[in-house]
């Protein structure tokens, strides 16, 4: 098919690239330069999709971010990508893309028969219905949520990936118009590091669409010239294709660049896309403004466009979309696009709102003799589809009413031009207050905020004069505030340009009352009328909140770009205020929709959340053991000799422990170093015993509370020299431990002479415990004693195990006669296998996580996180000898005297011992006293922990039980959903009771 | 007060042929009379269905909400719709299962459909240490009578076959519970059916109408001050959210509660592509699908204190690179609006809902990121409370005096994602 509207010359496109492209099946031709939108005008093509409710035939509405209408669904398969606006798609060969939301095809779409029910589907029908009977609401909701929805999701993983970058900057220039371009210059000339970033592929805004002349030559000369200078400037990063999406707190905004969506395909290599996070000293906003549509009677047929939207096309794109048009306006601007069209050779004729137009356009047109219908409205349109004519009628003075009769026009194309609202979307997200403007109808920043200047449209300053200048003006000043002295430079001069008076009426009148006939849209993509607008009024929803809300005006993809004005217009008319005193709903971010791919970038997969392993990962990992997450860490699970289960694994493992020795890597435990004359004041303070008197070499376990006296964390830590601790904390709490010691550091000690260090990383450690422990390390070590009298439990010693130099504590987790032995993590494997080799003739064993905690549990040794939740007091853990009574303060002192912390009812850590010693009580189960046969039942606890332990020859278990040690001797039941355990509480010790074996 | 049309398919058939130009108005919005029974500060939806159970249980009519901004303007239209009642503790699991059997029959009771939408949600766990942590949960509910189940990763695969179930994730899936009557329903309608029906029972809601002070005298409450003017009742109820600390102020006791912004987002619409309420604390998301077609996601809170309803974007962008990591499939579909909201924690992460240290004068609020769920039995329970002046024993666990008694109600583990 031949591009029957593209105009034989003129325009931005390259007609030395034809590009080939698929719109629901067909095959279409455009160039290089085009976007989806202005290929399929160029192809005739106005008929894209279907609305959201009433399945109603849409065209293309507008050129830009702005389009409510023109959605499709781009390509297959995994690169499918459902809503793109075709406004934006830049054009490229093989493009694939088909209408949404419309079955079987978009000419003969069966939703389309709600459009015949619509009269009993006003805004917000579905809060009235689908309540009967009451069991039909899910039945009702499947049906609606296959109507509901625009295009498909993907099927498949996205192929393609993405990045973030982060960049500081002085002055960031945010649209690339006339205005935009000046501030870069202006900010660029002075050396300061600048980045303007535009959402279009080519730069130049409105000098694009509009014809107009800088310095008395036509205005893109000015463009390339100064475009070319902007690139020769070494400060200065030009992103094309780049959207500020957000403005955040402290001028960091968020841009998207599309790198590889215009390449089509696999994006030839390229990420498709990238998320910035810019910092920028100044933030200047150039972003323009956003034309209005009218709000008549079946305003939304294909081939009705913005105004704006048509001079673009002419302009920009070489496309005339009609042979035959009508423009509606209220104001000057709207002439624009009827002096395109004629250009074009498009016969045009004006209807204009006002009764004595004025302004520079209008009388160009009038001087070219162009048909205008001053003080007349469009009364109706016709067409089944494409628009085919439209009825206009002079209107009454006060513009609500009509006179005389109606004149049929014939046309395939119509402009409407309801004025201009400044694009404040950014400036308001950084917490700009808007003002109403009169005249302008519309709102503008209402205030200067600092670090962020506003130029040309934006501030509703309309003109290519005021646009440069301003935009010079305003990038000086960027660059003067970041420090840079900015030189004066000459403003190019342009024709003068006196914006005209314009014609607001927010719904125009015709011969019927709203609503009985045609629809006159007001939010074209969620089929809201002003009859809706008018409708939430009369049932009381008066807030512009409560009105978006009910209707879903302005909560579609564009959210409200082209809608949100006449909306709050319409809802002010029928309340009967003023529109500033109605007020605007909030503007969020992101400005246009931004790709969930983008934001997730590269964090993703192992890249998720940093992957911590230990010192003999790679070492466990060769002779095939498991690993569980612990936190952000790989801890080994078990290691499984050939063929073993894991349940033979673990037994193995446990047993050796207590036999001979078992060594595991205990690297992952929290280290925090705690320097400071005042360091035995914080630890005073966090933990519940008392530290004065722990002498240097000397070993102390310590239990964390919270404010509300319950337990948080435990470790021992050890006192290295005079002002020096060396923390130890479990392995997942380790980062809740140093915020929380720092917090209270920062906010309530300041003055306190102390730091805190994680040290986690640096040391590697490793434990060996058993009764041949210290046997093999002696033969490692000599200038070590091992012996009691020099090195007891719970003290530490430094110098040499297997020539590496270390810190050997003894202290034990097993019960165990027990040495963790801290080296440099880098030597931390070859320690591993010094002692692995020195320890084959004790059979020595590698253990995992899993037989740890069974050894701990044999001892009732807790875990915090597993026998704790955050509800439990050392009292609770029969720990109260832990407890200070000497101390004056600690934290979680005061809250351990509360009435209910002090209950003896409480529940208390015991022992449970299943009927069957092979029996093992799933952990988490709840423990009732009294069984019955359904629920409710009463809940005494839960199971903390359990294990079969090969030790002790019989399952066991701990568990948190109210009144517990009370309760000793009691049976009581696991009441599981699909059995029933019998057990037994006992005191939470099931091994070495007498606590011998730690001296070996 | 005049009877509402009742809504059916009938009445809007009826009204279509005069063009629904004869609907009445939902609520009225009447000018303060000097003086009520019982005024309700905050017209959210616990303020709303406060007045609305205050009205229909305990026949207490002359009733006002005063709504500084618009109804279900906070909290209320801001979040993400979840409702279940899968909480640990007696007392949290039977007031959420209160709410949940309110919310069952909730849109025939109000005559205003709440698209109550039971599609399940599923909590994922990503370790064993997690499916210990679901396994307590499940077996606790069960023996409350509270519909829950333990799933394996083939039941989860069944039920969601969408989701990122690679052994080499990150966190790789292990399997998760599921509450089959769990769901969403559509939070607007909410505020907007308890306004609707507490109106047509006598309350007052007074919109644009600000609390800026109290009047106390003897340690007993007479009133409000407002900024339209002083409004007398002996019986004052404020269920105020985020900005509850605040108002406490004014009435001269101070709140043992932090507010923090909670950000949530939507995407673009799409046809349906996940049919269940999906949520994982160790990868950090919740997500479900709209009836419109969004996809609905809710962060982790911004961990600073904040009045201010916006939080930072680094919280909104690890939210996404969650749902990514867990549906690889949703990375093209495309973000339509990220908002902030202001939570009120309470150091338990349960609610307070009772009495306080002025007579006559009653606080609802703590909710932290979870209160749309219980709107419900927030309201009733709270009627009740002003109503007797003393708390239902379905919320008696959940008085002020907990914090100094220390009978506190942990729930850090039901929230949805780690706060």
């Amino acid at each position: 098919m031949t591009q029957k509207n593209r105009l034989p010359e003129g325009g931005r496109i390259d007609r030395t690239r034809p590009l080939g492209f698929l719109f629901n099946g067909r095959r279409y031709t455009g160039f290089a330069g085009d976007t989806l939108a202005s290929a399929l005008l160029a192809n005739d093509v106005h008929f894209v999709g279907r609305s959201f409710k009433y399945h109603r035939k849409r065209g293309i509405l507008g050129s830009g971010a702005e389009e409510p209408n023109a959605l499709v669904q781009l390509e297959l398969g995994g690169r499918t990508e459902p809503n793109a606006r075709a406004t934006q798609v830049d054009l490229y060969e093989g493009l694939i893309a088909s209408s949404q939301n419309c079955w079987p095809t978009l000419e003969a779409d069966l939703g389309a028969a709600n459009s015949l029910l619509s009269r009993i589907y006003p805004a917000g029908f579905y809060y009235k219905t689908f309540m009967w009977p009451p069991s039909f609401w899910m039945t009702y909701e499947r049906f609606i949520r296959r109507a509901a929805g625009l295009g498909r999701p993907p099927r498949e993983p996205d192929p393609d990936r993405y990045e973030k970058a982060w960049r500081h900057c002085d002055v960031l220039v945010v649209g690339a118009g006339p205005a935009g371009i000046a501030a870069a210059l202006a900010a660029g000339r002075s050396g300061a590091r600048v980045i303007l970033v535009d959402e279009q592929a080519e730069l130049g805004g409105s000098l694009l669409s509009r014809k107009g002349a800088i310095d008395g030559a036509p205005a893109t000369h000015w463009l390339d010239t100064a475009l070319g200078e902007l690139r020769s400037l070494p400060e200065v990063m030009v992103l094309p294709r780049t959207t500020a999406y957000g403005y955040y707190d402290h001028n960091m905004i968020g841009l998207i660049e599309r790198i590889g969506d215009h390449r089509g395909g696999s994006n030839g290599g390229v990420p498709r896309q990238r998320l910035w996070h810019v910092r920028a000293k100044q933030v200047v906003l150039a972003t323009g403004a956003i034309e209005r549509p009218l709000v008549f009677s079946d305003n939304d047929r294909p081939g009705i466009l913005l105004a704006s939207a048509i001079e673009t096309y002419v302009n920009r794109y070489a496309v005339a979309a009609g042979r035959r048009g009508v423009i509606v306006t209220g104001n000057d601007t709207g002439y624009g696009a009827a002096l395109a069209l004629a250009g074009a050779g498009t016969a045009v004729t004006v209807v204009d709102l006002r009764t004595e137009p004025t302004g520079p356009q209008h009388e160009t047109a009038r001087a070219r003799g162009m048909e205008i219908l001053a003080g007349h409205t469009v009364a109706r349109t016709f067409g089944n589809g494409r628009v085919t004519g439209v009825e206009v009628m002079p209107m009454t003075a006060d513009g609500e009413g009509v006179v005389g009769s109606g004149r049929r026009i014939e046309c395939d194309l119509v402009g409407m031009s309801g004025g201009w609202s400044p694009t404040v979307h950014l400036y308001s997200q950084s917490g700009g207050k808007l003002r109403y403007d009169e005249a302008l109808a519309a709102f503008v920043p209402g205030n200067f905020r600092s670090g962020q200047h506003l130029a040309g449209a934006v501030r509703g300053s309309f003109g290519l004069g005021a646009a440069l200048s301003e935009g010079f003006a305003a990038g000086a000043a960027a660059a003067e505030a970041a420090g840079f002295r900015a030189a004066a430079a000459p403003v190019p001069a342009v024709e003068g340009y006196e914006p005209a008076p314009q014609r607001m009426l927010w719904v125009l009148p015709s011969s019927k009352p709203l609503g009985h006939g045609g629809k006159n849209f007001v939010d074209f993509q969620n089929d809201v009328t002003a009859a809706d607008l008018k409708l939430a009024v009369r049932e009381g929803y008066r807030s512009v909140e409560h009105v978006k809300r009910y209707t879903t005006t302005g909560m579609g993809t564009d959210q409200g770009k082209t809608s949100n004005i006449n909306a709050l217009a319409i809802l002010s008319e029928t309340v009967g205020a003023a529109i500033p005193a109605v007020g605007t709903t909030t503007f969020r971010p992101p400005y246009t929709p931004v790709t969930v791919g983008a934001f997730a970038s590269r964090d993703l997969g192992d890249l998720l959340d940093p992957i911590r392993r230990t010192p003999t990962h790679g070492w466990a990992e060769k002779v095939g053991a498991p690993f569980e997450n612990v936190g952000q860490w790989k801890r080994t699970w078990y290691f499984p000799k050939a063929g073993e289960t894991m349940h033979a694994a673990v037994n193995r493992e446990v047993k050796a422990a207590r036999t001979s020795i078992g060594i595991v890597d205990a690297s992952t435990l929290g280290k925090i170093d705690i320097q400071g004359p005042d360091a035995v004041k914080l630890l005073n303070w966090v933990y519940t015993n008392a530290w004065d008197n722990l002498a240097i070499g000397r070993s102390r376990y310590g239990l964390m509370l919270d404010e509300n006296g319950m337990v948080f964390d435990d470790g021992v830590t050890t006192r290295i020299g005079e002002n020096h601790y060396h923390m130890t904390t479990t392995t997942s709490g380790a980062p809740r431990v140093l915020a929380w010691m720092e917090e209270w550091l920062q906010c309530e000690w300041p003055h306190y002479r102390v730091f805190l260090t994680s040290v986690t990383e640096q040391w590697a450690t490793i434990g060996v415990a058993g009764p041949n422990a210290r046997k093999l390390i002696s033969e490692l070590t000599q200038d070590i004693a091992l012996e009691d009298e020099s090195f007891p439990f719970m003290s530490m010693k430094e110098g040499h195990v297997a020539g590496i130099p270390a810190r050997v504590f003894r202290i034990s987790f097993t019960g165990e006669l027990s040495y963790e032995i801290n080296v440099p993590t880098s030597y931390g494997l070859a320690l591993w296998q010094a002692l692995m080799t020195a320890g084959e003739k004790y059979e020595i064993t590698p253990y995992g996580t899993e037989a740890m905690h069974v050894l701990r549990a044999e001892k009732g040794y807790i875990i915090v996180g597993q026998d704790t939740d955050g509800t439990v007091t050392p009292g609770d853990l029969g720990m109260d000898w832990i407890v200070s009574k000497k101390k004056p303060d600690f934290l979680g002192k005061r809250s351990l005297a509360r009435a209910d912390t002090r209950r003896d009812d409480r529940k208390h850590l015991v022992g449970l011992l299943t009927q069957n010693p092979s029996e093992a009580i799933p952990e988490g189960a709840q423990i009732v006293g009294e069984l019955k046969p359904r629920p409710p039942m009463k809940m005494l606890g839960h199971v903390t922990s359990s294990y079969y332990s090969p030790n002790v020859g019989r399952s066991i278990a701990l568990a948190l039980i109210e009144g517990g040690r009370a309760r000793i001797g009691q049976e009581l039941h696991a009441a599981l959903p699909d059995r029933n355990i019998r057990v037994t509480v006992t005191e939470p010790r099931f091994f070495d009771l007498e606590g011998t074996r730690v001296n070996g | 007060m005049p009877a509402k049309t009742r809504y059916s398919i009938f009445s809007l058939v009826r009204n279509a042929f005069s063009y629904h130009e004869n609907w009445e108005e939902a609520w009225r919005s009447p000018e303060p009379r000097p003086e009520y029974d019982v005024i309700i500060v905050g017209g959210g939806g616990h303020g709303l269905a406060t007045a609305y159970y205050l009205a229909k249980e305990h026949g207490i009519t002359n009733v006002a909400v005063l709504e500084k901004g618009w109804i279900g303007g906070g909290n209320t239209g801001r979040n993400t719709t979840v409702v279940r009642s899968n909480y640990l503790w007696d007392e949290s699991a039977h007031l959420y299962e209160h709410a949940l059997k309110l919310w069952e029959g909730l849109s025939q009771e109000l005559n205003f459909n709440v698209m109550f939408s039971q599609r399940g949600l599923l909590n994922l766990a990503h370790s064993p240490h997690e499916m210990r942590g679901l396994a307590r949960r499940v077996y606790a509910l069960n023996l409350n009578g509270i519909d829950s189940e333990l799933l394996n990763l083939e039941q989860v695969r069944a039920m969601c076959p969408i989701l990122n179930f690679s052994p080499k994730a990150r966190y790789p899936i292990y399997g998760a519970s599921l509450q089959r009557r769990g769901g969403v329903a559509r939070h607007d309608a909410v505020a907007w059916g308890y306004a609707r029906g507490a109106d047509a029972r006598g309350v007052d809601i007074i919109q644009n109408c600000e609390v800026t002070g109290f009047q106390i005298s003897n340690g007993k409450v007479h009133g409000v001050e407002t900024t339209r003017g002083t409004i007398r009742a002996n019986k004052v109820g404020v269920v105020a959210a985020g900005h509850s600390s605040v108002l406490a102020d004014l009435a001269g006791f101070r709140l043992p509660i932090q507010s923090h912004p909670l950000q949530a987002a939507v995407s673009e619409p799409v046809k349906p592509i996940l049919d269940t309420v999906v949520m994982s604390g160790a990868v950090h998301v919740y997500v479900s699908q709209s009836d419109k077609g969004e996809l609905v996601l809710g962060a982790g809170i911004d961990s600073y204190n904040s009045y201010s309803q916006r939080g930072s974007p680094k919280v909104v962008e690890d939210m996404f690179g969650a749902l990514v990591e867990l549906f690889p499939i949703f990375s093209r579909l495309k973000v339509l609006r990220t908002w902030g909201g202001i939570v009120d924690v309470c150091p338990d992460a349960s609610p307070i809902i009772g009495r306080t240290p002025v007579e006559g004068l009653y606080f609802n609020c703590g909710w932290g990121t979870g209160g749309f769920k219980a709107t419900p039995s927030s309201g009733w329970v709270f009627a009740h409370t002003i109503a007797n002046d003393r708390p239902h024993p379905l919320n008696e666990a959940f008085g002020l005096e907990r914090f100094s008694s220390g009978h506190l109600i942990d729930e850090h583990g039901a929230a949805a994602v780690a706060h």
